[in-house]
């Protein structure tokens, strides 16, 4: 009897099977190509009757903007939203991922979806990865028990939190948040505060810009405003517009229509169905 | 024969090196602004030893001659150092007695060779320097690095100042600050540092430089705040998260 090699399907969890082949090719110097990363400031912070996260809205591929105008805010669930730092594809994926669990969730139980329950679906499969999922997230809501703001890192951890802040621009943001924040905040305060924490990052920080992005979530109720401020407008538009010189001479225009080439006759029964 | 460009280790393999590798006892960050008379600088008073916090009562702020203030973060040896090296370069200014001594700028451009040749030497001062005074009315603010990048600024940081306190200077500093809103400026910026820069220490101290001097102040502490209702029971609703 030969050596029978059992083609076992993967169980699930990340597959380390390219990993040696990655290892040798950076050996030979060829580089991973730089994945988009949303290097980013998202912020989150609870006032007075819930919640209201913030976040940029520039995405990065290396050093060059390759979405000007992307939205970090991700849905969850009617109550609560969640912003992403880290690599797009990891925020986007996972934030999908868990709503579409989440609203299963709510399905089988005919109950509003609860903050802790997106907390404990979003740090259970980011832990199993074991940090290589890179998504980093400020989860909100508002449910029964109340109004949350968690902060979830690639790892897995979470923190639970009144204010929170994360992405590359998450210290220019946590510095305003830390000499402005106090607790009681009312809903435009906060909405002022969360800018002033974007603008922040957007100003100080390379990897964040162009406008701010706010979600305000109460008790049944939320606010998404979209592009809530847009800090970097196009301020010089060209008044000439773009004319392209007609390089070569229309000598001849001739119209050739093409013939058909083949004539259908019916002849016989039509097909049947 | 070998090429060094081929084999970098002959130039300086960590065996026979007698260069700077890592820095030992280390400050943290040094915040300065400009205000109405002149240059105001605030630093912590600790000395750092790896995560350890060893000396809680480092001086990190010295004034040079007779105009200018030097703050340095980073290794405390190589800050003495340039004490030593400042002391003489200020004796032989005043030795010269003819009426003219070094202001900020010539101190600032001083340091910026010392540092930049250093660096070149693969031998380098492993600090972050402050340089600020006022001279015939004129105020200067300048930092240097310690690969000798130099600049001149309204407002400068060093380490982790540079990404707390920056943007909040960068919001709120104006051109003419009052003395008290200068310190209430300086404040908020260590306490947010004091917050999140775990080699801070909440004993610091101002140093003013205006026409007529300098003043340090004696070391103080700062009041934090951590009565926020989330953070008595923070995992009320979330058992297992901290």
């Amino acid at each position: 009897m030969g050596k029978a090699v059992i083609d076992v399907p993967p169980k699930g969890g990340f597959s380390f099977d390219l990993y040696k082949r990655n290892a040798m090719l950076s050996k030979d110097g060829v580089q991973l190509p730089p994945f988009t990363k949303t290097g980013t400031t998202i912020v989150g912070l609870i006032f007075q009757d819930g919640v209201i996260l913030g976040a940029d809205t520039r995405a990065t591929s290396g050093s060059i903007v390759c979405d000007k105008n992307c939205e970090k805010i991700h849905y969850m669930a009617p109550n609560i939203y969640c912003c992403g730092a880290g690599t797009a594809a990891d925020t986007e994926a996972v934030t999908d991922m868990v709503s579409s669990q989440l609203q299963l969730h709510r399905y089988h139980t005919g109950r509003e979806s609860r903050v802790v329950t997106a907390l404990t679906y979003l740090k259970r499969h980011l832990f199993s990865y074991q940090g290589h999922v890179s998504a980093a997230l400020v989860l909100g809501g508002v449910d029964f028990t109340g109004p949350h703001l968690h902060t979830i890192y690639p790892h897995g951890s979470t923190d639970t939190l009144p204010y929170a802040t994360m992405g590359s621009g998450s210290l220019a943001a946590m510095a305003i948040f830390e000499s402005k924040y106090k607790e009681g905040l009312t809903r435009d305060e906060g909405v002022q505060l969360v800018t002033e924490a974007i603008c922040s990052g957007i100003f100080n920080d390379l990897g964040s810009g162009s406008n701010v992005d706010i979600c305000v979530i109460t008790k049944g109720n939320k606010e998404f405003l979209r592009n809530h401020l847009q800090p970097n407008p196009r301020t010089y538009v060209s008044p000439k517009e773009y004319s392209f010189t007609k390089k070569t001479e229309v000598l001849l225009t001739k119209i050739t229509p093409l013939k058909e080439k083949v004539k259908v006759t019916e002849v016989g029964d039509a097909m049947e169905e | 024969m070998e090429s060094t460009q081929a084999n970098p280790g002959l130039l300086c393999s960590p065996e026979d090196s007698q260069r700077t590798l890592y820095p030992y006892v280390t400050g943290t960050s040094v915040v300065a602004l400009k205000y109405k008379d002149g240059i105001l600088m605030a630093a912590d008073m600790g000395g750092s030893y790896g995560s350890t916090l060893r000396y809680k009562s480092v001086e990190r702020m010295k004034p040079i001659g007779k105009h200018s203030l030097l703050g340095a973060s980073g290794e405390i040896s190589d800050f003495q150092e340039l004490l030593k090296y400042l002391d003489e370069l200020i004796l032989y200014d005043n030795m010269w007695d003819d009426g003219n001594s070094l202001g900020p700028k010539e101190i600032h451009n001083y340091l910026t060779r010392v540092m930049y040749n250093r660096r070149n030497k693969f031998d380098p001062l492993w600090n972050s320097l402050v340089l600020g005074g006022v001279k015939k009315g004129q105020k200067y603010l300048g930092m240097v690095s310690m690969i000798g990048v130099n600049f001149e600024d309204n407002h400068v940081a060093t380490g982790f100042g540079n990404h707390l306190a920056r943007p909040i200077l960068r919001d709120e500093w104006r051109e003419d600050l009052s003395f008290e809103e200068g310190v209430k400026l300086l404040e908020k910026c260590m306490r947010v540092l004091l917050y999140r820069d775990r080699s801070a220490v909440n004993k610091l101290q101002i140093a003013k430089i205006t026409e007529e001097g300098v003043t340090i102040s004696q070391p103080y502490a700062l009041r934090t705040f951590w009565g926020f209702s989330a953070f008595q029971n923070p995992t009320a609703g979330a058992e297992g998260s901290w």
